[in-house]
């Protein structure tokens, strides 16, 4: 055996040295992994656990189910139902170009939507968005069937809302829509509900004052996401609170009477339920689909809405203000009465005019009524009774008997833009006008007339409290989720019993005597009888000249300056049971347009649908068989109407 | 002459030889593989396809052409070394020529079988070139300037050829690993500080010349490694890898989420986690624990390498051992690096757990040279 030579040895050496300090250097290298894979996983193992989890876990919120609202008797006036719709994900779509080509060859797709739909999409890559909404149900399975050529397209159920009843309530109930960035910038602190895009929210009406009730609670989910987005599973769900439940006051029969009875018209009227208040129907005429508004309301519909000249939108009943004309007299009556300006057997007499300070007021009857006492004034409205009584009392004290009345307050009921009207103060005039007040305008109040403005639930309210003689106050939520509200009945107004009777007793006559500026629609049947008063509130000056020339009459005016007809009743007149108001916007005059109206409605409600013949003079019940008639098929072919649509 | 042809006779010879091979090497190697073929199976959702069984019986076949290849003489090896590097010269070129396209880059040459990296194959050939240059150099020579830029020539033609492909990553290692077999074979200090001032030189100046009229590189490649130094600031681009990355081994903890059990993986947050990725997954299912366990299996069978080379006292078989230990070392250190945010994402795969054919087929012709050596030392 060889030895190495030296050379060999040498290098051998060299190499072993050098593989050492490799070796070394190795082991260096080895240990810095190892530290930092220390620092990683030991070290920062809490916070990297927290991100990763932060990666796959996605908190999404399941939507409560809005709360039903139904009608005393348990009919439904807003239901949830399921619609269908088609959502998009841009991430699982991949060419959204393409996958929408191919859906618009199975759905109808509205090229507005599609729009929407990639505008939204350009901004959220990760969440779904609506491309189509309302699909039928054979569109939704063309979509499943297609799946495997539709990446990212998903159809979903949903529920929206709907309103059964369609217009009668849509002043009332409003409607909802989707959530607008208007909606947003109002409120502070959103619910993180109303960030999903199209997610439905109360408008107006009693879906907006309760928005918060009906909405309810979301409950929340934990899903597990890839990378991609897309879910794997449900890791656990947290149940939300479904919104509550609201029964209101009204009864949809005479709802839907009452709506029907005012078509034509520019109008409302208002039946209370003067032992509790209840809100027994509040139509405003002509009334608008809100099912129209619950996706968002084309801009023609809209418009066609803008632009009808009797403003379908506003809720005249609780918004609308007119001044009360001669129905406001049974307040300065009162006014009087309690302040002993006057006793119910005084006179006054009227010769077709007075004179105030230089300026003469003219009585509605030109030849005047010669003398008046308390029943007549009401019974034939004289307007120179109430310029005295004014005088003598003075309008701070018959503001005061308006407010005590419910005139120029507002009540708090759900509905939106409940209106205060307007009864004039000294103050008020300072404080408004910048003027002082005139005795004028004390005469001009006194008949319902210059600043004076109530809306028609305002004089359902006189009516009932001048009925019942306590503070009813009108309700509208009759009970939340099974849980009755506190009634409307009210306590004791304090007025002179007496007083109240000589009141009662002259509006029984205005319905009632021969005289009567309602007599041509009394009820005949005995304790059905009503008592009511007429109003008919002027919209314009009538000038000196045109006074000395004949006054113009109504019938011959354009229609936007000719006079509201109003009518306040309540019936049975010796145990009132509703009170009931009725405005006709430039309808002409209160005993021949809107009495009528009122004496329908109000039997309607005492009757509790369909009143015999018999309740009518005899000399009506042929006209009034045919209108009813009218009516009938007029709701039956709408209501068939409405089952095609729905 | 080396030393090893006057002491053949003390070599074993027939089947005795299976004996003599390194054994523990061979243990270790086959344990990596082992937990190689797990991850696979866990990466692909508890599947044995795609990756699992294919990588299995890849691994086969290659342990037993390096038991076959540690029975051939080291002199064997060693004679055709020469020829070897001209061959992986000759299919680089071709690989340029008439390559396909994988990733961007050309790679790869398809022999039906399978598709072969030529730039892997250099890896051994260059370390086996470089130890028989200073096998054959007699040891007064090998500082002298001249001897010391024929090797360097050997080193930099692939490189370059390498770098037109482009792949970054395979030409730091061919010339790291060739850098390390001229360290070890004796080549003066000065030669390495002089190259090691003249890199971190050169880096200054890039850094320097920064938002300057005479800018070393172009805009976005800073931008890139901005990413590098910190992956935040591109959260979804570049950084989106290094940052699941990190996400996954750090929340793998102490004992890590268990197998299977990682989130980040199975969601498929991890990017590549079948191939340069792997080790994420693992770090994220076994925990610090588990992490550390291969990185001790990888030092142990860099240990085995390094006193397979000291007891040897041929030059070829020393060099050539501590060369194949070298290049081992920098595959799993640089992957390692990389996927916990050390290193600029470069494609290095894990060696023997990432999945991919030629190169567990090259390291394990490598490591048959080492048994090789190991079986065939003079005694």
């Amino acid at each position: 055996m060889k030895r190495p030579g030296r050379d060999t040895i040498l290098s051998h050496k060299r190499i072993n040295r050098r593989g050492l300090i490799l070796g070394a250097g190795q082991a260096g290298f080895l240990g810095l992994l190892a530290w930092r894979m220390r620092h990683l996983q030991v070290d920062q193992a809490d916070q990297f656990r927290l991100l990763a989890d932060e990666n796959r876990i996605k908190i999404r919120l399941i939507p409560p189910a809005r709360g039903q609202i139904y009608d005393r008797n348990g009919r439904v006036v807003a239901e949830n139902v399921p619609s269908y719709r088609i959502m998009m994900e841009r991430d699982e779509a991949g060419d959204v170009d393409a996958v929408i080509a191919r859906l618009g060859r199975l759905v109808d797709l509205d090229p507005d939507e599609v729009e929407k739909a990639r505008e939204e999409m350009r901004r959220s890559g990760l969440h779904p968005v609506t491309i189509a909404d309302r699909v039928s149900w054979e569109e939704l399975s063309r979509v499943a069937v297609n799946a495997p050529a539709l990446p990212g397209v998903r159809p979903e159920v949903g529920l929206s809302r709907r309103y059964p009843m369609h217009e009668e309530y849509a002043h009332v109930v409003g409607y909802v829509g989707p959530v607008s960035d208007y909606d947003l910038e109002k409120m502070d602190a959103p619910d993180q509900l109303l960030l999903i895009p199209r997610f439905q929210i109360g408008k107006v009406g009693l879906e907006k004052q309760r928005e918060e009730m009906l909405r309810g609670k979301a409950g929340t989910k934990r899903v597990e996401q890839n990378a991609a987005g897309r879910v794997m599973r449900e890791l656990d769900r947290r149940a939300g609170v479904p919104g509550k439940d609201i029964q209101i006051a009204t009864d949809s029969a005479l709802q839907s009477y009452v709506h029907a009875r005012l078509s034509g018209e520019s109008a409302a009227a208002v039946v209370l339920d003067c032992q509790t208040g209840d809100i027994l129907a509040s139509v405003s005429a002509p009334g608008f689909d809100s099912n129209l508004f619950v996706r968002g309301i084309s801009v023609a519909d809209y418009r066609a809405l803008l632009d009808n000249k009797y403003r379908p939108l506003p809720n005249k009943a609780v918004q609308g203000v007119y001044p009360p004309g001669s129905t406001f007299k049974m307040v300065t009556a009162l006014a009087a009465l309690e302040d002993g300006q006057v006793l119910p057997d005084d006179t006054v007499y009227c010769p077709g005019h007075l004179e105030v300070s230089g300026r003469r007021f003219h009585c509605w009857k030109r030849a005047g009524h010669g003398n008046v006492d308390l029943m007549r004034s009401l019974r034939e409205s004289c307007d120179v009774y109430y310029y005295e009584l004014a005088l003598r009392t003075g309008i701070e004290k018959i503001t005061a008997m308006a407010k005590r009345l419910g005139l120029g307050v507002e009540h708090d009921i759900a509905m939106s833009s409940v209106s205060e009207g307007l009864m004039p103060t000294k103050a008020w005039k300072r404080a408004a006008r910048g003027e002082e007040w005139v005795i004028g305008d004390s005469v001009n109040s006194a008949i319902g007339q210059g600043f004076t403005l109530a809306s028609p639930l305002q004089l359902a309210v006189m009516a009932a409290r001048i009925a019942t003689g306590r503070e009813v106050k009108p309700r509208l939520i009759k009970s939340i989720d099974g849980v009755e509200a506190p009634t409307g009945h009210g306590d004791d107004l304090g007025l002179n019993e007496n007083n109240l009777r000589q009141i009662r007793r002259a509006m029984y006559a205005v319905s009632n005597n021969r005289r009567g500026t309602a007599y041509r629609s009394r009820i005949i049947e005995d304790g059905y009888r009503m008592a009511g008063k007429t109003g008919t509130s002027q919209v314009r000056n009538i000038t000196a000249a045109e006074r000395a020339a004949g006054v113009v009459r109504n019938s011959d005016l354009p229609w936007e300056r000719r006079d509201h007809a109003l009518f306040v009743d309540y019936a049975p007149a010796d145990a009132p049971r509703v009170a009931v108001s009725v405005v006709v916007e430039h309808g002409g005059g209160g005993s021949t347009v809107a009495a009528p109206i009122a004496r329908d409605i109000t039997l309607q409600a005492l009757y509790g649908g369909p009143p015999p013949l018999e309740a009518y003079p005899a000399r009506d019940r042929p006209r009034i068989q045919t209108q009813q008639k009218k009516l009938r098929e007029q709701q039956l072919s709408r209501s068939g109407k409405l089952d095609d649509r729905a | 002459m080396s030393y090893l042809e006057y002491t053949v006779k003390s070599v074993p010879t027939g089947p005795r030889k299976i004996l003599y091979l390194n054994w523990p090497l061979a243990l270790l190697l086959a344990t990596v593989a082992c937990i190689g073929f797990l991850m696979l199976y866990s990466v692909a959702g508890g599947s044995m396809t795609p990756w699992s069984e294919p990588q299995m019986k890849r691994f086969a076949v290659g342990f037993a052409m390096m038991l076959g290849v540690g029975l051939v003489p080291i002199w064997f090896w060693r004679n055709i070394s020469v020829v070897a590097y001209l061959v992986s010269l000759a299919l680089l070129v071709a690989v340029e020529l008439f390559g396909s396209v994988g990733m961007g880059a050309q790679r790869w040459i398809d022999l039906g079988v399978m598709r072969l990296q030529p730039s892997e194959v250099m890896k051994i050939t260059l370390v086996m070139l470089l130890a028989a240059y200073y096998d054959w150099l007699p040891l007064a020579r090998t500082s002298r300037p001249i001897w010391v830029l024929i090797p360097l020539a050997f080193i930099m033609v692939p490189v370059y050829l390498v770098l037109t492909q482009p792949d970054l990553g395979t030409a730091i290692l061919l010339i790291a690993a060739g850098g390390i077999v001229m360290f070890l074979a004796g080549v003066h200090w000065a030669y390495f500080a002089a190259v090691a001032a003249a890199g971190i030189g050169l880096v200054t100046a890039v850094f320097k010349s920064r938002g300057t009229d005479w800018q070393l590189l172009a805009d976005y490649q800073f931008r890139r490694i901005d990413t590098f130094l910190d992956p935040s600031t591109d959260p979804l681009g570049a950084g989106y890898h290094i940052t699941q990355s990190k996400i996954a081994l750090g929340s793998g903890g102490w004992t890590g989420r268990g197998f299977m059990q990682g989130t980040q993986s199975r969601l498929n947050f991890l990017p590549e986690k079948h191939t340069d990725f792997i080790f994420t997954t693992l770090a994220e299912e076994f925990g610090f624990i588990g992490a550390i366990s291969l990185l001790g299996l990888y030092a142990l069978i860099i240990m085995f390498c390094i006193a397979s080379a000291m007891s040897n006292r041929d030059r070829f078989s020393s060099l050539l051992t501590l060369g194949v230990a070298a290049t081992f070392f920098l595959f799993f250190a640089v992957n390692m690096s990389m996927v916990m945010g050390l290193a600029p994402v470069v494609g290095v795969p894990l060696p023997l757990v990432s999945y991919g054919g030629s190169a567990m087929l090259i390291l394990l012709l490598g490591f048959g040279m080492v048994q090789s050596a190991h079986v065939h030392r003079p005694r």
